[in-house]
């Protein structure tokens, strides 16, 4: 089915030209990287971890959002969910893909890769997210691949096809509890070391992978002849608005833990993140920024007149995945390291270079998507399944 | 049995086979390869093991003792004679090979072979700015 | 048998499977060496290695760096400038070492400075993070680092509460005098991470730490575990404190303040 990648029209080969070119333009940059080593980015020795491993967290929410859409269709049997389920699995498959690119582009021997495999460590959470990660990408790709074909070939989906999305299911729970375990044992780092931090990664990428992918499939259906049911965009709107509800209580959670106990290991990454400390305030326009358009996302997706109005849902969609981003993506990492073990504030920002590499693998997680979602689309159109309906001919 | 296709693949097989042989064709005529001499120590004249053993498996016994002296902390190694040395690159092996540039690069040149030792592990004769 | 390109594949498949699985099998056999390994007579055992120090004689800037300038030039640690840098063992100020915060501290204490360095803990969170074991614990206590193991994830820095470790951002090299290396101890390249390694290069042949033969007697290195040793009975005569001992990694280095 490959070979439906291979030919579209011309936007298309522009769009995969394009991907191309910006990923060979950042491997120009990553070979610096490789030569110079890891110099070329914001990290310091006291944040020693920034933009990259902050892209791998929230992009390991995107690929756990497919649940979203499989648990419903395959343990209740929600047919309404029936067309966007392929789209789940290989955003999936896209998504692990990105997030172990962050992985290898952020460690410091790329070629000495292969110790986590040859020297297993159980005790190492870092050991366990490699193995349910590539675990998770195999599953997507066994059994989204072989439902399309299945489905090409006007044939009922396998029965062990079933029980691996079963698997699936729970394991999509696992990789983002397991990404969370990463930060919520180091004894060191206060702004991670809660219980609820899985809870809330798990609320957050339940709210912002399915936006990311009901974004991308709205525009999937502007450029195919696909069209997603209407009434499993409305439910997948509803879980996004649920599942966001979650989220911000989770933060409000940690918020009143902080404040009302007092202690200053507690607050003091919230103050400095939302208020500045020690004259340093450069994320707090950004955290602000989050929190407004978190709330405003609620108050755009929680009335159902304006949920499921389509012309407004796409920014309501968009203003919650850029408030979730700037969450995980910017204040988790830079307000887990600050303030340092030694109560100083060390501040981050992401170099130009850096920008560039994670582009490059932000365009190697789209070339993927767009390859197998124009697979999936094209199957859909040959079998008749999910089409927009024949403009009508003018008498 | 019809070669369908027959100019293409014979096309490309000549030109796979001309690029394939021409490290042959290049070295036609010129002498046979000459081993390098290498600068012997001066003052040693028997190595932690035999030549023979060195020559094969010098890279073996070096990963060897990295393990032995770094992860599990012992540091002197009884050779099949019953000398003692210290596990060390620098600080035995090279104390007798002192030129790293005009004993160990000169085979490893030859052969191509660039070991990432000396990437962290400080040559005899030092490092050049 | 079944003339198929299938089996062809299957059958040409079996063999190289076979033909890697016996070659590997040679490559891993190594004969014809001594096999043989022990200590030097000299070596310095214990079994928990720890120190103390005694921080009202290396207070100032001065006496901590004539520390740091020994093992840093034991170690070939490069002096990097700015953010990036790296440093095994260092001076800061009591708000910044220890976790007793205190707004009316005595005129001593707020002007002195601490001695910091890896703490070796018992209970060590790098240890339990890293994926490759290239950093990992001793049998005497010592937390190492293998810098041929480690593939830079920087997982350890993360889980260190101490601040303790520093990562090769680029090739040390650039920032040694390589004139002044210590020829008997490699350099590190970029992408690894180091620390402090409680001088075990120094130990095995009979050698006090670095740190330890610099301090004129301030730094006090010896088994914990043997209650005749210098170490215990400097900790039964005076009063000690450790950093950050409500997280429960046990560290080994005890500051006399």
């Amino acid at each position: 089915m490959l070979e439906k990648a291979l030919k579209g029209s011309p936007k298309y080969y522009i769009w995969i030209g394009f991907l191309l070119l910006v990923i060979l333009g950042g491997s120009g940059i990553y070979l610096m990287q490789l030569m110079q080593g890891l110099t070329i980015t914001g990290m310091s020795r006291d944040v020693s971890w920034g933009f990259y491993i902050a892209q791998f967290t929230y992009l390991v929410g995107l690929a756990a959002s497919g649940v979203m859409i499989v648990l419903p269709y395959y343990f209740h049997h929600y047919k309404k969910f029936k067309d966007l389920v392929i789209f789940g699995e290989f955003m999936a498959i896209g998504a692990v893909v990105m997030c172990l690119g962050f992985i290898v582009v952020d460690i410091g021997q790329p070629q000495r890769m292969l110790n986590v495999l040859l020297f297993p460590t159980p005790n190492s959470i870092l050991f366990w997210d490699m193995v349910v990660l590539n675990g998770y990408l195999i599953l997507n790709v066994v059994v989204g691949w072989t439902c399309l074909e299945a489905d090409r070939q006007h044939l009922p989906h396998p029965k062990w096809s079933k029980t691996l999305a079963y698997v699936s299911i729970v394991w999509a729970f696992s990789i983002h509890t397991v990404t969370a375990f990463l930060y919520q044992g180091l004894p060191g780092r206060h702004y991670w070391l809660t219980a609820i931090l899985a809870a809330r990664f798990l609320a957050s990428a339940f709210c912002s992978g399915p936006a990311i992918l009901l974004l991308v499939i709205m525009l999937t259906q502007k450029v195919s002849t696909f069209k997603a049911n209407v009434e499993g965009v409305a439910t997948l709107a509803k879980i996004i608005t649920y599942a966001m509800v979650v989220n911000v209580f989770f933060f409000l959670l940690e918020v009143f833990t902080a404040f009302y106990s007092g202690i200053p290991g507690h607050m003091h990454s919230i103050v400095y993140l939302f208020k500045g400390v020690d004259g340093h305030a450069e994320l707090v326009p950004f955290m602000w920024t989050a929190a407004t358009l978190g709330i405003g996302s609620l108050c755009l997706l929680i009335p159902p007149k304006l949920r499921d109005n389509l012309k407004i849902l796409p920014w309501s969609l968009a203003i919650l995945v850029i408030a979730t981003w700037i969450d995980k993506g910017l204040g988790l990492l830079i307000g887990g390291f600050n303030p340092t073990p030694f109560e100083t504030i060390a501040p981050y920002w992401p170099t130009g270079k850096e920008l560039i590499v994670s582009l490059m693998i932000y365009a190697i997680g789209a070339l993927v998507v767009t390859i197998l979602f124009k697979v999936a689309t094209e199957v859909k159109e040959e079998t008749g399944a999910s089409q927009k309906e024949a403009v009508p001919a003018e008498n | 049995m019809k070669l369908y296709n027959g100019g293409k693949i014979i096309t490309g097989l000549v030109i796979f086979l001309g690029i394939f042989l021409a490290p042959l064709a290049y070295n036609a005529g010129k002498a046979a390869y000459i081993q390098p001499k290498l600068k012997m120590p001066e003052n040693e004249k028997e190595c932690v093991e035999s030549k023979e053993f060195m020559r094969t498996k010098h890279m073996q016994l070096l990963d060897q003792w990295r393990d032995w002296a770094l992860r599990d902390g012992q540091r002197m190694y009884v050779n099949s004679k019953g000398k003692v040395f210290e596990m060390s690159l620098q600080k035995t092996c090279m104390k007798c090979h002192t030129n790293k540039a005009e004993f160990c690069d000169k085979c490893h040149n030859d052969a191509s072979v660039t070991p990432y030792c000396w990437d962290c592990h400080v040559q005899p004769e030092g490092l050049k700015k | 048998m079944n003339h198929t390109r299938r089996n062809f594949l299957k059958f040409a498949g079996l063999t190289a499977a076979g033909l890697c699985v016996a070659s590997a099998g040679g490559a891993l056999a190594v004969s014809g060496a001594g096999s043989a390994i022990r200590d030097d007579e000299k070596i310095l055992k214990a079994k928990r290695w720890a120190m103390v120090i005694d921080a009202k004689r290396v207070r100032t800037k001065e006496t901590i760096d004539t520390l740091a300038k020994a093992c840093h030039a034991a170690h070939n640690v490069p002096d990097i400038p700015g953010k990036q840098n790296i440093k095994w063992l260092w001076a800061a100020s009591f708000e910044e070492a220890f976790d007793q915060p205190n707004n009316y501290m005595d005129e001593g204490l707020e002007k002195s400075l601490f001695p910091l360095l890896c703490n070796h803990c018992t209970n060590a969170p790098c240890v339990r993070v890293c994926p490759t074991k290239a950093t990992y614990k001793r049998a005497d206590g010592i937390v190492a680092m293998d810098y041929h193991r480690c593939i830079g994830c920087r997982y350890c820095m993360a889980g260190c509460p101490f601040g303790a470790r520093s990562f090769n951002f680029m090739e040390p090299r650039l920032h040694l005098d390589l004139a002044a290396l210590n020829k008997e101890f490699p350099t590190r390249m970029r992408g690894v991470v180091e620390k402090c390694n409680f001088c075990v290069e120094r130990l095995a042949h009979g050698k006090q730490p670095a740190c330890v033969e610099a301090s004129q007697g301030a730094l006090v290195f010896g088994d914990l575990s043997d209650p005749a040793s210098e170490v215990r009975k400097l900790l039964r005569e005076h009063y000690t404190i450790r950093r950050k001992p409500s997280l429960g990694t046990e560290p080994g280095v005890y500051y006399i303040i």
